[in-house]
């Protein structure tokens, strides 16, 4: 960890608690309603900031929103994933189905 | 100051939500349950030549049919001689913001546009927030999507990761929540900090957006092939594709037989932290399909526009592995490359139409966009890290949450009808619980005989056995 001040105008990530596990509606079942109700957003920094204090950040639409500061320029994770043999496998099958006229 | 604690806002619930849509229900309520379903969709919607035009301004609709040859082949030869009928496809994901999503919010957006909101909120996991933006974008107006986003480790489900990103990308604040219905509660707030329009996906104006899709397959079965729909397969969660999609099948003078399709996630519980990144499918399946179907007002909407018993004439559901299994065949075998939830009707197709005679015509009825996360390859890869168990075999031997099979052979998959009277006796046990013991009234008792399609004495025996 740094604690090198995060520059306004920096694109980053804020976190925040919205419902303590206590607050939770009462529907929620249990293992939910051990948790806490979080919130994550991104935004500009208003003003410069440092990584685990609270911020407040300009969203895409404009608004300011407080929270705590947990990431700067924010990587999108999700991909296409790891290779999965079992897939693979489906087009050769059905296609030699559909060559050999296979019926039943 | 205001109160913003979970309960004071929950409190003020239906008042922000008259001023975050526009418009006094209570204009169509007939009695205690009954209200006036036409007249809120004549009075409050639009006209489907009026809808049509609003989806030209902004791009969206006159998607392109295909007929789906291979697969039907393939069809053909797990059923019996003379059945198999020709499979055609609505590629949905050709609108912009890539599903039929985009229909729904050309109309939700154009309506909060011309009664001067500065912006739109939604409240959606799925494919509706990228249509929001997306047309929100092209009208200059704001907007919000509120999202379920990740589980209490932080994990995000892969194609809602997605979806934000696109929302993002479209110019939308995005607030990712973790797991829980009070999503709502932060939904309402924003609502009444911002005063934007609520564009739910609930509302006459969502559905009329729909319409055009079932008049448009019509249409183009005429034209391209001078052939009719026999049967249209829809996949179903909120119940807004459904009702849509059907009602525009009516306008059109179709009579084609209309079943709903979904994953079946039993035994999974929606708004479990445990169970969210279990389930490989965030629409398009029992979680919502059943629960809405049963009792459609449980929308962010006093009354629901979206009612599908009045227009499912069959429920059927298949598991996660027939819809990855046919989101492979439509890309190995089609040439279509297209996201996973958007194919569940597909999968259901295959084994309904076994069911048909070879000149029949069956129609899947949407597609959905695919990329990183929102993918086959990304969520069984996602699915298996998470401990589920992946295996090719027979799909009826899955169980959700624990495991997932794609089928050996096109025969494996089978599709397993619900009760429809089980269904429409739910329905009527939700509906009649509401009035706390009072009597329904004659007007109240038409009305639950046509939101779900049986006679007044079905109804009459259910009523005496609810307290
Ligand atoms: C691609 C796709 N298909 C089907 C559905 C189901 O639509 P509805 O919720 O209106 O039943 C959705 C929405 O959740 C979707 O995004």
């Amino acid at each position: 960890m740094t604690d090198k001040a995060v520059p306004k105008g920096t694109w980053v990530q804020i976190h925040q608690q919205i419902l303590t596990p206590e607050q939770r509606a009462p529907q929620v079942p249990e293992d939910t309603a051990k948790v806490p109700l979080v919130m994550i957003t991104k935004g500009f920094l208003e003003n410069e900031g440092q990584m685990g204090q609270i911020v407040t950040v300009r969203t895409l639409c404009g608004r300011s929103i407080e929270g705590k500061l947990i990431k700067v320029l924010p990587r999108f994770a999700h991909d296409f994933g790891d290779a999965v043999p079992e897939l693979l496998a489906i087009g050769p099958r059905v296609r030699a189905l559909l060559e050999g006229g296979e019926k039943q | 100051m205001k109160d913003n604690s979970y309960q004071a806002v929950m409190a003020r619930s239906n008042e922000i939500m008259k001023k975050a849509i526009g418009m006094d229900y209570s204009q169509f309520a007939r009695a205690q349950l009954a209200f006036d379903y036409q007249a809120l969709m004549t009075e409050a919607g639009y006209s489907l030549e009026e809808v049509v035009a609003i989806q030209r301004e902004t791009g969206v609709g006159n998607t392109p049919l295909y007929e789906l040859k291979n697969i039907t082949k393939l069809a053909r030869m797990t059923a019996p001689k003379g059945k198999g009928a020709r499979i055609f496809l609505k590629d949905e994901a050709s609108n912009p913001s890539g599903s039929f999503k985009a229909r729904r919010a050309a109309l939700s957006v154009y309506h909060a546009a011309k009664h001067g909101y500065k912006g739109v909120v939604a409240a959606t996991s799925g494919n509706y927030g990228a249509a929001v933006a997306s047309q929100a974008a092209i009208r200059g107006l704001k907007s919000i999507i509120v999202q379920e986003a990740f589980d209490s480790r932080g994990v995000y489900q892969p194609e809602i990761e997605e979806k934000g990103r696109a929302c993002e990308a479209y110019g939308s604040e995005v607030l990712q929540l973790s797991v829980g219905p009070e999503l709502f509660y932060v939904f309402l707030r924003v609502l009444e900090d911002t005063g934007f329009f609520n564009a739910s996906l609930y509302t006459p104006y969502a559905i009329a957006g729909v319409e055009t899709l079932g008049w448009e397959i019509v249409q183009q079965l005429k034209n391209q092939y001078d052939v009719k729909p026999d049967m249209v397969v829809i996949t179903n969660a909120g119940g807004g594709n459904l009702t849509g999609t059907a009602r525009g099948l009516q306008k059109a003078g179709s009579d084609a037989v209309v079943v709903g399709a979904s994953v079946d996630l039993k035994g999974l519980h929606m708004a479990s932290d445990n169970d969210f990144n279990r389930k490989s499918f965030t629409t398009g399946h029992t979680g919502f399909g059943v629960p809405f179907t049963t009792w459609p007002d449980r929308a962010d909407v006093p009354r629901n526009a979206a009612r599908p018993l009045r227009y499912m004439d069959r429920y059927v559901t298949i598991t996660q592995g027939e819809a990855f299994y046919v989101t492979e065949l439509l890309a190995q075998l089609e040439g279509l490359e297209r996201g996973p939830a958007g194919n569940v009707s597909l999968a259901a197709a295959v084994a309904l139409a076994r069911e048909l005679d070879e000149d029949q015509v069956l129609v899947v009825q949407e597609t959905e966009y695919t990329g990183a996360g929102k993918h086959v390859n990304a969520q069984l890869s996602f699915a298996r890290k998470n401990g589920i168990e992946i295996s090719v075999g027979n799909p009826a031997d899955s169980v959700p949450g624990k495991s997932i099979i794609l089928p050996e052979h096109p025969r494996q998959i089978q599709i397993v009808d619900l009760d429809m009277d089980d269904l429409r006796r739910s329905y009527l046990n939700h509906a009649l619980g509401t009035l706390k013991g009072a009597k329904p009234l004659p007007e109240d008792i038409s009305f639950l005989a046509e939101d779900c399609r049986v006679t007044p004495e079905f109804i009459e025996s259910i009523a005496q056995g609810v307290k």
